[in-house]
């Protein structure tokens, strides 16, 4: 068994890998600011910086890991591609679904259901609100 | 000497790149589709669910944060496993994945845990859809974190001996995007109360 197998892409780079290597403790410690930031952020209560700390954060922190981690921008285009195109269904199907999931009434229809549960869980939640206020 | 044939996909390449890290790629491809399917699921039921927020509140943020900083640490062990499997270094490589496995061990104790606490406390899979998608959503994850480790080891225990350095970087590959994963997986299920 050989030691370790050279792919033709390798040979032409030389015989071996010829990744580029970035400072990765300096980026894993980006990666760990952002992730305080994302933790501290929501504590203030206020929807739009909660929005951006928390999940605008998520895309950043990701994409720190596919570039430097992942080495997606020196790799071969069509894996880019390649993936992009899975977000992409992904997509798709998130935006053919939507409407019937997050809204509970439309012009023709009505999903009775999810509005019973909507109302019932708000209704119970609020009971043990005043619960929990009263022993307070 | 292996008594087994070597895998053809091992040595060959006519992509440009290696076919094992290919196939790697188009793993996360599909991965993409199962974990968006389900997350893209959970993001639209809670926005069309305020009440839902009630159950959210009782996850814990800390368990959540801790593991993160695990998972991120993992992958920069798994890099670094890279980069030495790159500069030939199988020993120094193989100390990197496991390390990188031992950070999935410490994931998976903290879940172990922190799940135990939660049914304790009632908040099974079918006490509510919220937590239904709270133990389907980070119970697929925590199987790729289990799966990840495994093949992790073994190819430390190969590439200690120096034996197909080029699977070190393919391992990194599926172990950044379990970490990417988590890296959502975070703020849906943890800091949206």
């Amino acid at each position: 068994m050989s030691a370790d197998a050279t792919t033709p892409h390798d040979a032409a780079h030389g015989g071996g890998h010829t990744t580029h290597h970035y400072p990765y403790v300096k980026i894993w410690g980006v990666l760990l600011v952002l992730l305080a930031l994302s933790v501290i952020g929501p504590m203030l209560g206020h929807p739009i910086v909660t929005l951006l700390t928390a999940f605008g954060i998520a895309f950043v922190k990701a994409f720190i890991v596919i570039k430097y981690f992942m080495h997606l921008t020196v790799e071969k285009k069509y894996i880019g591609f390649l993936l992009l195109v899975m977000i992409a269904f992904m997509l798709v199907f998130v935006g053919g679904v939507s409407p019937d999931v997050m809204k509970h009434e439309g012009q023709r229809w009505v999903n009775t259901a999810a509005q019973d549960v909507v109302t019932k869980g708000l209704a119970a939640d609020k009971a043990a609100e005043g619960h929990e206020g009263k022993h307070e | 000497m292996s008594s087994f044939p070597r895998p053809i996909a091992t040595t060959r390449s006519v992509t440009g790149i290696s076919t094992g890290k290919l196939a790697v790629w188009w793993l996360i491809a599909s991965e993409i589709v199962i974990f968006g399917g389900v997350l893209g699921s959970y993001l639209m039921h809670r926005i069309g669910h305020p009440e839902w927020a009630s159950q959210a509140a009782h996850t814990n943020t800390v368990f959540g944060a801790v593991n993160t900083f695990v998972l991120l640490t993992s992958s920069l062990f798994a890099v670094m496993a890279h980069q030495a499997a790159d500069q030939k270094d199988g020993k120094k490589a193989a100390k990197f994945l496991y390390l990188t496995t031992l950070g999935a061990v410490i994931f998976l104790i903290i879940k172990s845990v922190e799940w135990t606490g939660e049914i304790q406390h009632g908040f099974t899979i079918t006490s509510h859809t919220f937590w239904s998608f709270y133990y389907t959503a980070a119970g697929i994850h925590g199987v790729h974190v289990i799966v990840g480790a495994i093949i992790m080891l073994v190819i430390a225990n190969d590439a200690r001996k120096g034996i197909d350095l080029q699977r070190v970087e393919a391992v990194g590959l599926y172990w950044h995007f379990v970490d990417i994963v988590w890296i959502f997986l975070f703020p849906l299920l943890y800091i949206a109360k």
